[in-house]
C-alpha cells in the first residue's frame, strides 16, 4: 500500500511540474498583461508539434527540445505583437473572443499541416527505461522522472530570475501594479512581450517534454488549459509562488483521487455503484478544490496583486 | 445586386431545385456523413477515403448511375449532424446516405433519415438500440454492432484459458458497451472494472493500480488518441513484456504510427485485417496503400464495403422503386473485403471475428497481422429483439 502511495505522489507531482510549466506562464500573462489568453494551450500543442517534427528532422529528441521551445517562442511573440498588443485597452471579452479563434485556428492549422493521424515522438534513448525503487516494489518510468527534474529546474530558473534579476524586479512590480510601473517610465510593451515570450517558452517546453508520452494531435491543448486555469486560480493570479504550490496540489489531488478514491468508494459502497460513481466524483474533485480555495480565499493561495 | 434580379436568382434555383426529382433518372445522390474535424477527423478520412475507392472501383458510377457524393463534417456533434442529415435530405435530396462514425451522432440522424424512407447505410457506428427494438427496413450496416469485437475478445481469452482480466474504457456509453460485450463471453474474474474520464490524456494514475493488482491479462478500448495515450505509458511502464495486453480499436492503422514499439505484440479483435486473403481484400489494399500511401485501417475497409455493396445493389434494382433497392441489398451480392458476409434480420452483417496481433512486416512497416478466427459467422446480441423478418 505505501509503495503505491509513494508511486502515486510521483505520478501526482509530475502532472503537477507539467502544469507548472504551463501555468507559470499564463498567470504572468494573466497578472501583469492582464490578457486572458485562451490560445496558451496551443502554445502547448505547437510545442509538441514542433518537437515531433523536428525529432523526426533531426533524428534526436535531445536536440529537437531547444529548438522546439525556440520555435514556439516565436509564435508566440509573432502572436502578441499581431494579434494580442491591439487589444491590450480592450476588455477581457474581446480578448477571450481573440484567443478562443486562436485556438480553432491553430488546431485546425496542425491538421493541414501534419495530417489528422496522430504524431510518434520517441522517448529520448538514455531515458527510455524504468527506475527501481526500495528493492523493486516500485517501478518507475526514467523519463517521468526527468521531467519532474526539467520542471523543478525551471522553477529554479523563475525563481532566480524573479527575485534575482532586474526584470524580474520589474515582472512582480509588474504584477503588483501595472499602472505604477508604466508611469514610471518603464516600457511596459516591451515587458508584456518578454512576458509573453516567456510565458509561450514554457508552454512550449511543456508541450515538447509530454510529447513522448502523450499523443501529439489537434485538440491536445484544450484539456491541459482547463486545468491551468484551475491552477492559477488556486494560486492566486499573477504568483508564480502560487502557480508552484497550486500546480503541485492539483496534480498530487487528481492523480490521488484518480487512484485511490475509486478503492474507498468500493470499500463504502455497492461495486457496481461504486465504479459508476467513482471516475466522476475523482474528475470533480480538483473543481471541489477550487471551489473550497475560492471560497476561504477568493484571491487564491497566494495574491500578487495588492490593489 | 438590385431586389429584382436577386428574386430572379432565387425563383430560378427554386425552380431548378423542383426540377432536380425529374431529372434523377439515371444520376445518384449519396449525402456523406462523418466526423472530419477535431480529433476524430482521422476514422471520418479513413471512412471517406475507403469509400470514395470504392466508388472508384465501381468505375465511378454506383449501379451505373451518374453518382455524386457530398461530403458533410458532424464535427462529432449530434447537433450538427442532425443539422447536416436534414439539409442532406431537404436540399440536396439525397437518396443514400452513408458513413457516421461516432454513435451517438448515428442516434442523433436515425430517425430523420429513415422517417423520410432515405436508406441510411452505417459505415461504422452500430448502437444497440438500431440492432435490437428499434431496427428499420431501411437502415443497413457494413461494420458490425458496437458489442461484437469486444465479444470476440473476451471470447479469445476465454478459449485460451486466461482465468483473470483487468478491464478497462473510457467513461461514456460505448466505453461501457464495450466491457458489457467483453464480459458477454469472457467468463474469467474481472479483477477490476476501471472506467477513466473521456480524452483524459495521462493514465500513470491507473497504470500504477494496474500494476499492483497483478492481473495475468489486461483489456483495454480506448479508440484514437486516448489509445495512442494509454498503449505508450503502458509500454514506458514496463507492462507490456509482463501483463499481455489485449484490445479492440486501440491498435488500428489509424493509430500505430504514433504509438510505435509501444504497440508490438499487443492482440486485438476485428472483423478484417489487411492481409486477409479473399481476393477482393488483395486489391482494395493494394489500390488504397498505392493511392494514399498508408495502410488502410478497418474503418476504411468497411465504408469500401458500403460503396461496393451499394453498387451491386443498385445494379439490379431500379432506385426508385425501394422495395426492389431493399430486396437487392438484403442479398449482400457483393465481394466484401472481409470474404463471407451476409445480413442478419436486423441488417447488421453475419461475419468472422479474428484475432489479429501488432508487429513489424518485411518492409518494416507496423501492421495488424492476422492470428485466426474467434469467432465464426458471428450475429449480434440485439437480432433477436429486432421485429424485422425477411
Amino acid at each position: 500500500m505505501i509503495e503505491l502511495v509513494v508511486s502515486q505522489a510521483l505520478n501526482g507531482v509530475q502532472l503537477g511540474v507539467l502544469l507548472f510549466l504551463m501555468a507559470a506562464g499564463l498567470t504572468l500573462v494573466l497578472g501583469i498583461m492582464n490578457v486572458v489568453n485562451l490560445a496558451h494551450g496551443s502554445l502547448y500543442m505547437l510545442g509538441a508539434y514542433f518537437a515531433a517534427a523536428l525529432t523526426a528532422w533531426t533524428g534526436s529528441f535531445l536536440l529537437a527540445l531547444p529548438l522546439a521551445v525556440a520555435a514556439t517562442v516565436v509564435v508566440g511573440l509573432v502572436l502578441e505583437v499581431a494579434t494580442l498588443r491591439p487589444l491590450y485597452k480592450r476588455d477581457h471579452l474581446d480578448q477571450v473572443l481573440l484567443t478562443f479563434g486562436l485556438i480553432l485556428f491553430f488546431n485546425e492549422a496542425v491538421r493541414m499541416v501534419w495530417g489528422a493521424t496522430a504524431l510518434f515522438v520517441p522517448v529520448p534513448e538514455i531515458f527510455d527505461s524504468e527506475i527501481e525503487l526500495f528493492d523493486g516494489e516500485i517501478v518507475y518510468p526514467t523519463y517521468r522522472l526527468a521531467i519532474i527534474g526539467v520542471g523543478l529546474g525551471v522553477a529554479g530558473f523563475l525563481v532566480w530570475l524573479i527575485t534575482a534579476t532586474r526584470v524580474g524586479m520589474l515582472i512582480r512590480a509588474g504584477a503588483a501594479n501595472r499602472d505604477m510601473v508604466a508611469a514610471l517610465g518603464v516600457d511596459i510593451v516591451r515587458l508584456n512581450t518578454l512576458v509573453f515570450g516567456l510565458g509561450a517558452g514554457m508552454a512550449g517546453l511543456a508541450g515538447v517534454m509530454a510529447a513522448p508520452i502523450l499523443a501529439v494531435e489537434s485538440g491536445m491543448g484544450d484539456g491541459v488549459l482547463i486545468l491551468t486555469f484551475v491552477v492559477i486560480v488556486v494560486g492566486g493570479i499573477g504568483s508564480v509562488r502560487g502557480a508552484f504550490v497550486a500546480a503541485l496540489l492539483i496534480g498530487v489531488v487528481d492523480t490521488m483521487g484518480r487512484s485511490l478514491l475509486p478503492m474507498l468508494l468500493r470499500e463504502l459502497l455497492d461495486r457496481q455503484l461504486a465504479s459508476a460513481v467513482g471516475p466522476a466524483v475523482a474528475s470533480m474533485l480538483i473543481y471541489v478544490l477550487m471551489a473550497v480555495v475560492l471560497t476561504v480565499r477568493p484571491q487564491g493561495l497566494f495574491p500578487a496583486r495588492t490593489g | 445586386m438590385t431586389m429584382k434580379r436577386m428574386l430572379g436568382a432565387v425563383a430560378a434555383t427554386a425552380i431548378l431545385a423542383l426540377a432536380v426529382p425529374a431529372m434523377a433518372q439515371g444520376q445518384l445522390k449519396i449525402g456523406f456523413i462523418a466526423t472530419f474535424s477535431g480529433p476524430g477527423g482521422a476514422l471520418g478520412r479513413d471512412l471517406a477515403d475507403g469509400f470514395m475507392l470504392g466508388v472508384e472501383h465501381s468505375g465511378g458510377r454506383i449501379g451505373g448511375l451518374t453518382t455524386e457524393v457530398i461530403r458533410e463534417d458532424d464535427q462529432l456533434r449530434p447537433d450538427v449532424g442532425l443539422q447536416v442529415a436534414q439539409k442532406l435530405l431537404q436540399r440536396d435530396r439525397v437518396d443514400i446516405i452513408t458513413g457516421i462514425v461516432f454513435s451517438n451522432v448515428m442516434l442523433a440522424v436515425y430517425q430523420p433519415v429513415i422517417e423520410s424512407q432515405t436508406f441510411l447505410i452505417s459505415g461504422n457506428a452500430g448502437p444497440s438500440g438500431i440492432a435490437g427494438q428499434r431496427c428499420s427496413p431501411f437502415f443497413f450496416s457494413t461494420a458490425w454492432q458496437n458489442d461484437q469485437p469486444h465479444e470476440a475478445m473476451g471470447a479469445h481469452l476465454q478459449r485460451q484459458g486466461v482465468r483473470a482480466a483487468y478491464i478497462m474504457a473510457p467513461n461514456y456509453q460505448a466505453g461501457r458497451d464495450a466491457l458489457t460485450g467483453f464480459k458477454r463471453q469472457f467468463k474469467g474474474r474481472i479483477i477490476d472494472e476501471v472506467y477513466t474520464t473521456v480524452n483524459q490524456p495521462d493514465y500513470s494514475a491507473e497504470i500504477t493500480t494496474l500494476r499492483a493488482a497483478r492481473p495475468p491479462a489486461t483489456y483495454v478500448f480506448y479508440p484514437g488518441g486516448m489509445g495512442v495515450n494509454f498503449v505508450r505509458q503502458y509500454a514506458q511502464a514496463g507492462l507490456t513484456r509482463r501483463i499481455p495486453l489485449y484490445s479492440a480499436f486501440t491498435v488500428d492503422a489509424t493509430t500505430v504510427e504514433a504509438q510505435g514499439d509501444a504497440a508490438l505484440g499487443t492482440f486485438g479483435t476485428a472483423f478484417w485485417t489487411y492481409d486477409l486473403a479473399t481476393g477482393t481484400n488483395e486489391l482494395f489494399v493494394r489500390a488504397f496503400l498505392a493511392k494514399h500511401n498508408r495502410m488502410p485501417s478497418t474503418y476504411a475497409a468497411q465504408s469500401y464495403d458500403s460503396a461496393r455493396l451499394l453498387h451491386n445493389a443498385l445494379t439490379v434494382s431500379n432506385l426508385g422503386n425501394k422495395d426492389s433497392v431493399r430486396d437487392a441489398l438484403r442479398k449482400a451480392d457483393f465481394p466484401s473485403v472481409r470474404g463471407p458476409f451476409r445480413f442478419n434480420n436486423n441488417h447488421f452483417p453475419i461475419q468472422n471475428f479474428y484475432l489479429y496481433e501488432t508487429v513489424r512486416d518485411a518492409q518494416g512497416r507496423l501492421v495488424q497481422s492476422n492470428r485466426g478466427v474467434v469467432l465464426e459467422n458471428h450475429r449480434d446480441a440485439y437480432a433477436s429483439q429486432c421485429a424485422m423478418r425477411w
